[in-house]
């Protein structure tokens, strides 16, 4: 873990700045899909204890809907696509003119398969940039979907992190259209071992 | 219920309590949460597992909490110390799901169900029993144990609240 508490500022700052040429693109992709604009914040690179990894989504209980997909490639990592319920629906609302039932709190197969989609689409996006800016080769896998709480989803991808300490490095992005009127969020949680090649790449390495 | 002391179990992170406060641990993925209860002295203890085996860490000082072989002998060795009798405490857990299904699994993802049973092997070596569970499926769970009444309640997005 120690190799992380040495990251110097201008290294968190290369790291924000991946976080926003891929969400850039993310966004981009997301405006053209909803054929509206879609704002995002500022990207915000941290290294969190666990437990406060799901506070950026407002609690390990916060029931959201969430696409995982694991990055493959030269710089190997975990790759979330957390959308809020209400997020979700007027998501899949806006579309697709799949309406999602009030008070129904189930999600037919339709519904996850199609937000499923919209998160590899995303995330597709997000890595193709992140790969033409670093010329590191990252492969999204197939993605996988979960309708449950931001905790047990989150960690899924901490694992990596486990063996090491009880803190993650990640990059968090949060999309916005209207205000919040819809709201998403992505993370990118390289793998422990990736941080050297993304540095290296970029002309920042240090070893 | 109101009146009862809440103790919250973080992530790679464990408590013991007694007098009838409540243990809580929160967003249960492919982590497992395990309960030691020794009901005649109302001792209570719970462990958010993250990881099977401390064989793999790479971290300089090791999280007891974090690991499946670690935990669970430093709880009940914590519950010990407090007065709990190590011959009566009984174990429930829950977790270890497997919240995301891919084809050609790697045994990372497959996290949860081993987690599940690195916990059930340890309880075992150290001659606990394993009074009820509920593990697996692909579901996050939030638990809270009662070490008044020793009932665990599980709560999922899914299925609502249900109690061992």
């Amino acid at each position: 873990m120690a190799e992380f508490k040495n990251f110097e500022a201008f290294e968190l700052d290369v790291l924000k700045e991946v976080g926003n040429i891929g969400a850039g693109n993310a966004a981009t992709a997301l405006s053209k899909l909803l054929n509206k604009p879609v704002d995002m914040a500022v990207p915000k690179v941290s290294l969190l204890p666990f437990e406060e990894i799901a506070e950026l989504v407002g609690g390990a209980e916060q029931v959201v809907l969430g696409v995982f997909l694991r990055v493959e490639g030269e710089a190997p990592g975990n790759m979330f696509f957390l959308i809020e319920e209400n997020s979700a629906e007027r998501m899949l609302n806006q579309l697709l003119s799949l309406r999602h039932d009030e008070g129904d709190k189930g999600y037919s197969e339709m519904e996850l398969s199609a937000l499923c989609e919209i998160g590899n689409i995303l995330a597709g996006s997000y890595l193709s940039s992140l790969a033409d800016f670093t010329q590191l080769p990252m492969m999204p896998s197939v993605p996988a979907i979960a309708h449950d709480m931001a905790g047990a989803i989150l960690s899924y991808g901490l694992m990596q992190y486990g063996e090491m300490g009880d803190s993650a490095l990640l990059i968090e992005t949060t999309f916005l259209e209207d205000h919040q009127s819809l709201e998403g969020h992505f993370f990118l949680i390289p793998d422990p071992g990736s941080f050297g090649k993304i540095f290296r790449s970029l002309g920042v390495g240090r070893e | 219920m109101t009146g009862q002391t809440l103790v919250k179990v973080g992530m790679a992170d464990l408590n013991v309590v007694d007098g009838g406060a409540l243990l809580k641990t929160t967003g249960l993925g492919s982590c497992v949460g395990v309960t030691l209860y020794d009901s005649k002295s109302g001792i209570a203890g719970m462990a958010h597992v993250m990881l099977p085996s401390s064989d793999i860490a790479r971290e300089a000082q090791i999280n007891l909490a974090k690991y499946a072989d670690t935990a669970i002998p430093e709880l009940l060795n914590r519950m010990t110390v407090l007065g709990a009798n190590m011959n009566r405490v009984q174990a429930k857990m829950a977790g270890g799901a497997q919240m995301f299904a891919f084809a050609g699994q790697s045994d990372t993802l497959r996290i949860g169900p081993r987690n599940v049973e690195s916990c059930m092997s340890m309880l075992n070596r150290l001659r606990i029993p394993i009074v009820s569970h509920d593990t697996g499926g692909n579901y996050g769970r939030t638990i809270e144990f009662d070490s008044g009444s020793g009932i665990l309640m599980i709560r999922s997005v899914q299925f609502g609240i249900k109690e061992i």
